[in-house]
């Protein structure tokens, strides 16, 4: 660490306050604000259908609900691995200080995952869970009791009770998904000491970049789990995603230029140094990757594809491309915020490196890993509780008598 | 037998919630009640931290820029000697002829005083600016602070509880001057490691009646500390005398560390 420190003391730029040249918040805290942003965003994506009624994005309900769920565990991992004394993390939940904006964190995210995400998965999938401990045997047999907690009552009137129930829970979710992801952005926001965070607009646009990411995330994850299983895309479903990505993307990209504008015009203390901030030391990652290949490309694609002159082949191509580059231009959002707040001096006239190490706990490969393990923990997800739309075997063989096409 | 144990289970289920809610919620009671998060903390000893308020005063155009109070302090406070960590450090101003934007260095924070680098007949203007905690008395790194390690003391300064703080960083973030650093974890004092860290106007030396150390070790007597509760400290001379500036002022934060002789809308 020392000797990084070393090296960034050889970059400053102009001039900075000498505890400026340690960056303190690192890529772990870059991908803390990417992770929870794709919670909230996946979580919206299963909302569509339940709150909205959209009909098209059924196929990937559960999925979303299984993906959030598996971001979402991974989510307090970077902050925790981050933290100088993580063996007092869990103070922020018995000793939380209200008047920080960080203290509500565990209570949002216990919150969140306990009451609205496990609540709504668990009753969603209860009569199929009830069904596979009937029929399963042996340790997946086995789980599957143990999920139905000694509840076999998959009656007409409990089911409807289920779908009541999860119709709620979802009503609650959606406000509830906006806050936890607001709330991340309210963290920065709330910064006064930082003229490229402090913004009441901050909570929006990290909302709005979260359902960006998180409608893109789950969109791929859709295309590439259907190549995976061999099936046929739904192109409606698909379709409508990337509509619904295309707004959003609207949205966030003029919240951005809204913020951006207000910065520019004001002009208050610091502005020529968040100017240099932008033209020079974030050129790439800001201007680059976040603007141009992240936002202004994919919105082209997205439109392309809606105008109906393309083929369900190439608006699939487009499509992946619009999500690759918006789930690398939200990370780029979060590094822009993140590092690029903390490399513009507080004395406005100079600007500190953040040197990425590639190992250590604080290190690339950390957040890679952490990154990694959510897709894992999906994989298993979706191996246990399948949320594919085709009918499961026990009903299909009831299919199979009547259309003799059935799917396994 | 059977039955009880479930319904122990059952009602412990349900005490474990009204606990935890009940317990934040007192938190919250006392947060709200609080005046000014005064602090349940106590240096102890036959000390009345109500007997007492501090203030700092810098006279920047006594500052010759030696550096010994920056020494002093990473002496006396273990302080970390790298570039990287300073309780207090010193900075230099430099107009230079023919030249609109000043100049502002701080060679491993003024600890080996300052280099000439600059040609002294280009020099139009120049002074050295001491910098240190302000101990605001709206400290933005106290609200932050998502466990309270970091409080306001009733005499007003602003400490961190090494044993408490979890080093989240957020104090680091929030505080406008630079004024804290993470103990870095091959710092001599141990139970410091991994926390924030600032200066505290040497609270242990102050709370027996002596100066900060780097008030004492100043030669020209730049900077002066004393209680704004005692009429007879020159504190309050100096401070009625004198129009004063503090640093950032846009920031709502209300330093008690007060300047003499800066220009107050470069100084920052």
């Amino acid at each position: 660490m020392s000797e990084l420190l070393w090296q960034a003391l050889q970059q400053v730029q102009g001039y900075v306050y000498p505890n400026e040249i340690e960056v303190n918040w690192s890529i772990l805290i870059v991908f803390y604000p990417y992770i929870t942003g794709l919670v909230a965003g996946a979580f919206i994506v299963a909302s569509l259908e339940r709150v909205f009624k959209v009909e098209a994005v059924k196929p990937t309900y559960r999925l979303a609900l299984l993906t959030a769920l598996a971001f979402l565990l991974a989510a307090p991992l970077p902050l925790v691995a981050h933290l100088g004394h993580p063996e007092r993390a869990l103070e922020i939940m018995f000793t939380p200080h209200l008047s920080s904006a960080m203290a509500g964190f565990g209570f949002v995210y216990a919150w969140y995952l306990l009451i609205v995400l496990l609540l709504e998965i668990g009753y969603d999938y209860r009569k199929d869970v009830v069904k596979w401990a009937r029929t399963k045997r042996g340790l997946k047999g086995f789980l599957y009791r143990l999920l139905t907690m000694g509840d076999y009552d998959i009656s007409k009137e409990a089911l409807k009770k289920d779908e009541k129930l999860v119709g709620i829970i979802t009503v609650i979710g959606l406000p509830s998904a906006a806050f936890l992801h607001g709330y991340v952005g309210f963290i920065f926001g709330s910064v006064k000491a930082n003229p490229w965070w402090s913004s009441p607009l901050m909570p929006i646009i990290f909302l709005f970049s979260a359902m960006v990411s998180g409608i893109a995330l789950v969109l791929l994850i859709y295309m590439a789990s259907t190549k995976l299983r061999g099936k046929k895309l739904d192109m409606k479903c698909t379709d409508t995603l990337a509509g619904y990505l295309l707004y959003t993307y609207v949205l966030d990209l003029s919240l951005e230029f809204m913020e951006i504008a207000h910065l520019v015009y004001v002009q208050e203390e610091g502005i020529d140094a968040i100017l240099t901030l932008i033209n020079d030391r974030l050129f790439l990652s800001f201007i680059v990757i976040q603007i141009f290949l992240g936002t202004i490309v994919p919105i082209f694609l997205l439109v392309m594809a809606k105008t109906g002159l393309f083929r369900a082949t190439i608006r699939k191509i487009f499509y992946i491309f619009a999500a690759l580059l918006a789930m690398i231009g939200v990370l780029a959002m979060r590094w822009n915020v993140v590092i690029g707040g903390q490399m513009l001096s507080k004395s406005f006239r100079g600007f500190s490196t953040y040197i990425l190490p590639i190992f250590g706990i604080e290190g690339l490969l950390t957040a890679v890993a952490i990154f990694i393990l959510p897709f894992v923990l999906l994989f298993i997800f979706v191996k246990v509780l399948p949320p594919w739309e085709e009918p499961p075997i026990w009903e299909s063989t009831e299919h199979q008598a009547v259309e003799g096409n059935g799917e396994g | 037998m059977k039955s009880t144990r479930r319904e122990f289970i059952k009602n412990f289920g349900k005490i474990i919630p009204v606990v935890f809610f009940g317990l934040s919620f007192k938190k919250f009671i006392e947060t709200v009640s609080a005046k000014e998060n005064a602090s349940t903390h106590h240096p102890g000893g036959d000390y009345d931290w109500n007997q007492h308020y501090y203030a700092f005063v810098v006279d920047s155009t006594k500052c010759i820029g030696c550096g010994r109070c920056v020494v002093a302090c990473k002496e006396e406070n273990d302080v970390p000697k790298e570039p990287f960590y300073f309780r207090t450090w010193v900075e230099r101003y430099v107009w230079l002829n023919g030249e609109e934007e000043v100049k502002v260095d701080s060679p491993n924070g003024g600890f080996n005083g300052f280099p000439v680098i600059y040609d002294e007949k280009e020099i139009r203007k120049s002074y050295y600016v001491p910098k240190l905690c302000n101990q605001c008395d709206r400290p933005p790194c106290v609200q932050v602070c998502p466990v309270g390690a970091t409080y306001k003391t009733n005499d007003g300064v602003v400490l961190v509880d090494e044993k408490y703080c979890i080093g989240c960083r957020y104090c680091i973030q929030a505080c406008p001057y630079g004024a804290r650093y993470l103990y870095p974890k091959h710092g001599e004092r141990e139970p410091r490691r991994n926390t924030a860290d600032k200066c505290t106007w040497c609270y242990h030396r102050i709370t027996k009646g002596l100066k900060p150390a780097c008030v004492e070790v100043c030669p020209v007597g730049a900077r002066k500390f004393g209680d704004l509760k005692n009429p007879d400290d020159e504190i309050n001379r100096i401070l009625d005398e004198n129009r004063v500036d503090v640093l950032k002022p846009e920031a709502g934060t209300r330093p008690k560390v007060f300047y003499l002789g800066i220009d107050g809308a470069e100084v920052r």
